[in-house]
């Protein structure tokens, strides 16, 4: 057992304070992108998802170049750009495509400058490849407390919009017809992604904030009809892939080549991948067998009816 | 400004800009800004694995970029188009990010790989980019019937006998092809706002498809070259004014539109 578990776990990971932090930054992020992520699925709007978490890394190359907290640059910026592509974005879906391209655009163009600046002032190169790509294990601890009010708040909004939101974005003439505020409820769930999306980018990198909040929620709407579920399985297999990423990117530093840990976006991205792929390829099983036995049932009415000719007619 | 290895820079950026403006008329036609950003940003992936294994950046971006145009067209035909493209854009950038980890390359040419830059564009990699051009406005010439008819009035082409999914993934390829030839000049995070600014503009603007086209390729020219001439004056990254001109157009157009739209109507 002792040696499964080492085997498992590299010497030391338990005892690591950047491994504890990882753990729970990682979980509370997996959880609120996973719940949120879910609404993002359903309306179908995983490129503004995407779009507002690398918007915000010209907030925090910002705020990196103002000296202030990244966090909050991310989230303005991420705020803002909502606000835009809601607003140049109408109603039309291809509309919205093109207004969120051009928000992102506009957005990696202020990157390219913020980020140049930020090497240029202070020469550190490296800062274009954190702020991209963010690691893990470099979160700070005295960001938690902000991190898991933010993320408390989220989900709280996100509770009392419930019903409203899902009916919304089930079906927006329904909801309207229903006297649901649809245009406003929209920018409300767009704010709530940009809080949720930039929390993420700036804590594990936009890279893995676009993975959780499409990966293990479009897994969880393959696995369960019900979105009180989907929310819930999504939350989970967020957490699963985390965790299991950070284990992964700790034991890889045995790995080859030796003494050079594998980064920990790599792991958690080809789990959420490997579990959308499998949760396909269930669904895919049983839809196949549920239209075989149906067919079966199909050919037996059928063989029925045709033993007695005289009852049809 | 114009005179020795600028000039290589000049021709690059010119013929990135004519691809940039004709491709992107059918991304903004078809809604598909997300794929049209999604192919060249992860295909920076390729471009970090190519480093590390000591090939030309450009051969590792063709192969991510087609790679994640065929795998995009796969799984959107099982799933949701947009959960397939953000989930092969976050697969490919998570490889990029295992690839940076391996090698040891500068931070610096990261960075221009990902923002452009003005004075990487050696003479030898101008054919590669002519001929990639060449091959993406052949392929449009071929598709442009079919993909026209596909985007504006799907039931028809069905009626037609026009295999649509044939059709998109001829279209992503034609988007690989063009996210391959961004490399030196604008960078792979920028090279979609090329594509969507511009042509986004020009959709505003006219109706008809060729002038359409024809103004999107007269904007994308416009921006890149602006974008050139004063990254080079200031030195401040290409990408910066390439990304923002875009949004610029768009925004001066929408509102020269709706200004003229009021003046008719109370005219």
């Amino acid at each position: 057992m002792n040696q499964v578990l080492r085997a498992l776990f590299a010497p030391g990971f338990f005892a690591s304070d950047p491994v504890h932090a990882a753990l729970v930054v990682g979980a509370v992020v997996a959880l609120v992108t996973g719940a949120v992520g879910v609404f993002t699925v359903i309306r179908g709007q995983a490129f503004a998802g995407h779009a507002l978490g690398e918007v915000g890394s010209a907030g925090g190359s910002a705020a990196f170049l103002g000296g202030a907290n990244p966090l909050w640059g991310f989230m303005g910026v991420a705020i803002v750009a909502a606000g835009l592509i809601e607003l140049l974005g109408l109603h039309r879906p291809r509309a919205r495509d093109v207004a969120t391209g051009l928000v992102l655009g506009a957005g990696l163009g202020l990157a390219a400058l913020f980020l140049y600046l930020d090497a240029t002032s202070s020469s550190t190169t490296g800062v274009a490849v954190t702020i991209l790509f963010g690691s893990l294990f470099a979160v700070s601890q005295q960001m938690l407390p902000s991190i898991v009010a933010l993320s408390a708040v989220s989900l709280v909004v996100l509770a009392v919009c419930y019903r409203m939101l899902l009916l919304s974005s089930l079906s927006s003439d329904l909801a309207a017809a229903r006297g649901v505020p649809v245009r406003a409820l929209g920018i409300a769930y767009l704010v709530i992604m940009a809080v949720a999306v930039s929390l993420a980018a700036e804590t594990i990198g936009a890279i893995l904030a676009t993975a959780l909040v499409v990966g293990p929620p479009a897994t969880a709407l393959r696995l369960t009809k019900r979105p009180g579920g989907a929310l819930v399985v999504a939350g989970l297999i967020g957490v699963a892939a985390v965790w299991l990423g950070i284990v992964l990117a700790y034991d890889s530093y045995y790995w080859p080549p030796a003494g050079h840990g594998w980064p920990v976006s790599f792991f958690v991205v080809a789990l959420v991948f490997l579990f959308y792929l499998a949760a396909g390829a269930v669904t895919g099983m049983t839809q196949a067998r549920r239209s075989r036995r149906s067919e079966r049932a199909a050919r037996r009415t059928a063989s029925g009816c045709a033993e007695h000719p005289g009852d049809a007619a | 400004m114009f005179s020795g290895f600028m000039v290589n820079t000049w021709i690059a950026a010119t013929l990135v800009a004519v691809i940039a403006g004709v491709v992107g008329f059918f991304v903004v036609l078809r809604g598909a800004a997300f794929v049209a950003h999604a192919i060249p940003h992860g295909a920076f992936g390729g471009a970090a694995g190519a480093v590390l294994i000591g090939v030309n950046p450009l051969a590792g971006l063709g192969v991510f970029a087609v790679g994640g145009a065929l795998g995009i067209g796969w799984l959107g035909r099982r799933g949701r188009h947009d959960v397939a493209t953000a989930l092969a854009l976050v697969l490919m950038l998570g490889l990029g990010a295992l690839f940076l980890s391996f090698s040891v390359e500068y931070a610096a040419a990261i960075y221009s790989l990902l923002f452009g830059e003005v004075l990487g564009v050696p003479s030898d990699e101008l054919l590669p980019i002519a001929g990639l051009g060449v091959a993406c406005i052949a392929a449009l010439a071929v598709l442009y019937r079919p993909l026209m008819l596909t985007s504006i009035a799907p039931e028809v082409a069905e009626a037609r006998g026009v295999r649509a999914q044939r059709i998109e993934t001829g279209f992503l390829l034609v988007v690989a092809l063009a996210a391959t030839m961004t490399v030196p000049v604008v960078g792979v995070l920028l090279m979609f706002s090329l594509m969507i600014g511009p042509a986004a503009t020009a959709g505003s603007l006219t109706r008809s498809p060729r002038n359409a086209i024809a103004l999107s390729v007269l904007i994308a020219l416009a921006t890149v070259w602006l974008a050139l001439a004063v990254s080079y004056l200031t030195n401040l990254p290409v990408g910066f004014f390439v990304g923002t001109l875009g949004a610029v157009w768009y925004g001066g157009a929408r509102i020269w539109t709706a200004r003229r739209r009021g003046r008719t109507a109370s005219g």
